[in-house]
């Protein structure tokens, strides 16, 4: 039997050992002595969340697939298991193998969310590894990331040796078969010959050939030059599109976890992009265009995914799954399927309205169940800032229905801190909900209702991200956003029904310090380096997060947290990401911006080309008739 | 059609707790295609039950699990396909139909053998045989038995129904069930209790080696139930 990297010792102390066992159905396990190159690829978060996330699956299955690659997973070590492998010596290692990462080629680390990287830290450290890109071995294996931060990678920018921006799914086979070049070569391995190589392909950015210069060395500079180190280097940056989703891989056998993780079902990616424009969203923008994978493809997929898993649970993924075309025929396959099959089907994204509602009622339990939605903004006029094509008339019409079906639970999504936000905005919020709660009681006669209509409105705070219209706004402070989550608070339970109404609100630290990151630049890098060497680590967290040992960090280092959150940017100014080509123009996110500020609505892809600039990808949304 | 399935839990896999078990059991039967019966009602789910759980860091190779099927399926081929379907640590042994109206397996246990050896470093610093046999020569035998609410001195002296001691291992037969439930590291606590030496928590590697039903004198290996079932050339999918 395969021995663990842990004894039984360590184990038997450790909570949950089943994260760091590996040998679940589905994984790979190959003879390394038969493969070129040794991938460890690592989701920066505890195992239930890691296995959680699509897209590791997608890669590891596609490395996998490649005969000469072997690709194992590596997951954050819960903090009592660090403390021990600390004290004890023990590195960091692969699930599959149970073997240390430092031995592998390649470590890849996926960001997907600005409060991991103490983990990427966590995961250096425990691996053996320096955290800076410079001070790291030629045998060292090869640090690269990929993810959504990667649209703003700058403040870990000099930790990785290489960024991969884009989708992972086209260009790693030519990223592998360069290594192996170098790493083959007869003259021997020049790992700055390699990185150097590999800059010059599409979609990668290799930090260490790029300078950045300040106007000054004040914590307050902006950014004066970001250059290439020489000509052949290219100055900007494409990101990566797989323009043909149908064909591309996907995990037909997708590992299964033995313990319960946060998404304990078969994920059909249904499509990548989204239609609606919503100024706020980060997603929205650097996925574009919308592209669908094909009908056939998808029920094919389905099939094959619960057979090889045993699953009992599917869920279609896409950031708004009722802008698939084909989504009436594709729900009616799995109803059909779960019939013979004991299916269980999941659908989150979806716009309510009489099609969703019915669907939801035929593959949920309605008394379980809630019916969501997502204003983001309290009045039609701060929808119309941000884009969020939702009115009123659609959330009442939605909840009426919803309710003649037998729901009588709403969730509300919003955000408070929007450009150009004032008071009646918020208002607008607290009188949403309490308009939903008067609906129910004047449309369900008090014989037929199942108790109290319950509505649970909760209010994240704006965080303005790179790359959309609102990447130049200022951000709330942590004490204008508590104000104004206190406005509402107060103002709700002022309502009539607000006995029916919760309200909660997220941590207004952290989506500052969130706010810091998205935007920052590589000044940032020794902040983190410093929180992680103060303890911060899990941050994601509510119970390992402490705001203070951040804010500490900012001060010793000498950095400033305001200047990267509470500035409205200039237009002109050089933004730390703007070496990076995503395909959208400058001119559109400019244009957006100031359709904001004058409350212009922006059609739909669907409705009217926006000219973008997505079209040039030749395909998806943009070519549909 | 009830079916009692032996299984082994080994290696990586004694660190994953009952709940798992069973969520991996559920999985795999969808894998295999076995015809598994579900129940009717709001949230169907498949009709199963194990004999009894087991402690974390335990290995077993007589573990059981009945099941209801709604079509016949050859022994042979349920037990190759299941361990097709399978990982590393848990292998189905046996596949058997139950006969009409035999408790399940939960409601039948009454006793379980358990071997009961060191891990390395961990020696047992005295005579094992020699301990034994002092301690349960004695009217009874009284331990501090943890439970949910509290703590009380137990008499385990009639749950022990047989031992043999080695040099370096025991095999204990302990009463378990919903009754008279004893767990081997109870014995254990008892017999260093006894010797006066500490025991050191992670010093046992203990395996549940089969579990019986029936009344202490007349005990008979679940296993021992059911009958494997021919392959009737069914048309099933496995």
């Amino acid at each position: 039997m395969r021995r663990l990297a842990l004894s039984d010792e360590i184990l038997l102390k450790t909570d949950k050992p089943v994260r760091y066992i590996g040998n679940e159905v589905n994984s790979v396990i190959k003879d390394k002595a038969e493969v070129d190159i040794r991938f460890a690829i690592c989701f920066p978060d505890l195992y239930e969340i890691g296995m959680s996330h699509l897209g590791i699956q997608i890669l590891y299955s596609m490395f996998n697939s490649w005969d000469d690659v072997w690709c194992e997973r590596v997951y954050s070590p819960w903090i009592d298991l660090a403390e021990t492998m600390k004290k004890e010596g023990i590195p960091l290692f692969a699930l599959e193998s149970q073997e240390p990462v430092r031995d592998f080629d390649f470590l890849g680390i996926t960001l997907q969310y600005e409060m991991s990287y103490t983990n990427v830290l966590q995961i250096l450290e425990l691996s053996g590894l320096e955290f800076y890109a410079k001070d790291r071995e030629d045998n060292d294996p090869i640090l690269i990331c990929g993810g959504p931060c990667t649209y703003n990678p700058e403040p870990v920018a000099d930790f990785f040796d290489i960024v991969y921006i884009g989708d992972g799914e086209t260009r790693y086979r030519e990223l592998f078969d360069l290594y192996k070049k170098y790493k083959y070569d007869p003259a021997g391995y020049d790992r700055k010959a390699f990185l150097r190589a590999a800059a010059k392909l599409g979609g990668i950015y290799v930090p260490s050939l790029y300078r950045v210069e300040y106007e000054t060395d004040e914590p307050d500079s902006l950014i004066r030059s970001f250059e290439p180190v020489s000509d052949d280097i290219p100055r900007i940056i494409k990101r990566e599109v797989c323009m043909e989703l149908s064909g591309a891989s996907y995990p037909l056998k997708p590992i299964v976890p033995f313990m319960k993780v946060t998404q304990d079902r078969v994920v059909l990616e249904i499509m990548r992009g989204c239609i609606r424009g919503c100024r706020f969203c980060q997603a929205g923008m650097i996925y574009r265009p919308l592209r669908e994978r094909s009908l056939e493809t998808l029920k094919s997929f389905a099939v094959q995914m619960l057979e090889s898993s045993g699953q009992d649970e599917i869920s279609l993924s896409s950031l708004s799954s009722s802008d698939y075309s084909k989504l009436p025929e594709l729900i009616d396959f799995l109803i059909e399927y779960a019939k013979d099959n004991k299916l269980n089907i999941s659908l989150p994204s979806l716009r309510v309205d009489v099609f969703s509602l019915d669907v939801m009622s035929k593959v949920q339990d309605v008394r379980k169940s809630s019916v969501t939605f997502a204003p983001e903004a309290g009045s039609q006029r701060l929808r119309n800032v941000i884009n969020k094509g939702l009115s009123e008339e659609d959330i009442l019409e939605g909840c009426k229905t919803a309710f003649l079906g037998g729901w009588n639970r709403i969730k509300l999504y919003f955000m408070l801190g929007l450009p150009t936000e004032n008071e009646e905005d918020m208002r607008g919020i607290c009188d949403i909900c309490d308009e939903i709660a008067r609906l129910y009681y004047d449309l369900i006669p008090k014989e037929e209702r199942k108790g109290r209509v319950s509505i649970a409105a909760s209010t994240s705070f704006f965080v303005p991200k790179p790359f959309t219209p609102f990447q130049w706004a200022a951000q709330g402070t942590k004490e204008e956003f508590l104000e104004k989550a206190r406005f509402v608070n107060s103002e709700m339970k002022g309502k009539l029904n607000s006995k029916s109404i919760k309200y909660n609100w997220h941590d207004a630290g952290v989506s500052v310090l969130e706010g810091a990151l998205a935007r920052g630049d590589r000044r940032l890098s020794k902040v983190l380096v410093r929180a992680y060497e103060k303890g911060a680590c899990f941050d994601a967290w509510t119970e390992t997060f402490h705001e203070e040992t951040w804010l500490e960090a900012f001060e010793e280092t000498g950095v400033s947290l305001d200047f990267y959150t509470k500035r409205e940017r200039d237009v002109s100014e050089l933004l730390p990401w703007d070496f990076i080509d995503t395909g959208i123009s400058r001119g559109f996110l400019v244009r957006e911006w100031e359709n904001a500020r004058t409350e212009r609505v922006t059609p739909n892809c669907r409705r009217q080309c926006s000219g973008c600039g997505a079209r040039a990808f030749g395909g998806g949304v943009c070519y549909e008739d | 059609m009830k079916i009692r399935v032996r299984f082994t839990k080994s290696g990586p896999m004694k660190f994953i707790g009952h709940l798992d078990v069973m969520h991996f059991f559920q999985q795999l039967l969808r894998r295999s295609g076995i015809p598994i019966a579900y129940s009717t009602g709001m949230s169907p789910h498949q009709i199963m039950s194990f004999a009894l759980p087991l402690g974390i860091g335990l290995e077993s190779v007589g573990e059981y699990m009945d099941i209801e099927i709604h079509e016949a399926a050859p022994s042979l081929q349920a037990v190759e396909c299941m361990n097709r379907h399978s990982v590393e640590g848990i292998e189905i042994l046996s596949f058997k139909a139950l006969p009409e109206g035999a408790l399940n397996a939960m409601a039948s246990v009454t006793a379980a053998d358990y071997e009961v050896g060191f891990r390395e470093g961990f020696p047992p610093s005295f005579d094992l045989s020699a301990a034994m046999t002092g301690l349960f020569e004695r009217d009874s035998v009284t331990v501090l038995k943890k439970t949910k609410k509290s703590e009380k001195e137990t008499d385990i002296k009639p749950l022990v129904y047989s031992f043999e001691a080695f040099k370096d291992r025991l095999l204990l037969k302990l009463s378990c069930g919903s009754v008279d439930n004893i767990k081997p590291e109870l014995v254990m606590k008892a017999l260093y209790g006894y010797h006066g030496t500490e025991l050191c928590d992670y010093a046992l590697r203990i395996k549940r080696l089969d579990m019986y039903t029936g009344e202490r004198d007349e005990l008979r290996s679940l296993d021992s139930i059911g009958n494997d079932i021919d392959d009737q050339g069914d048309n099933n999918r496995v």
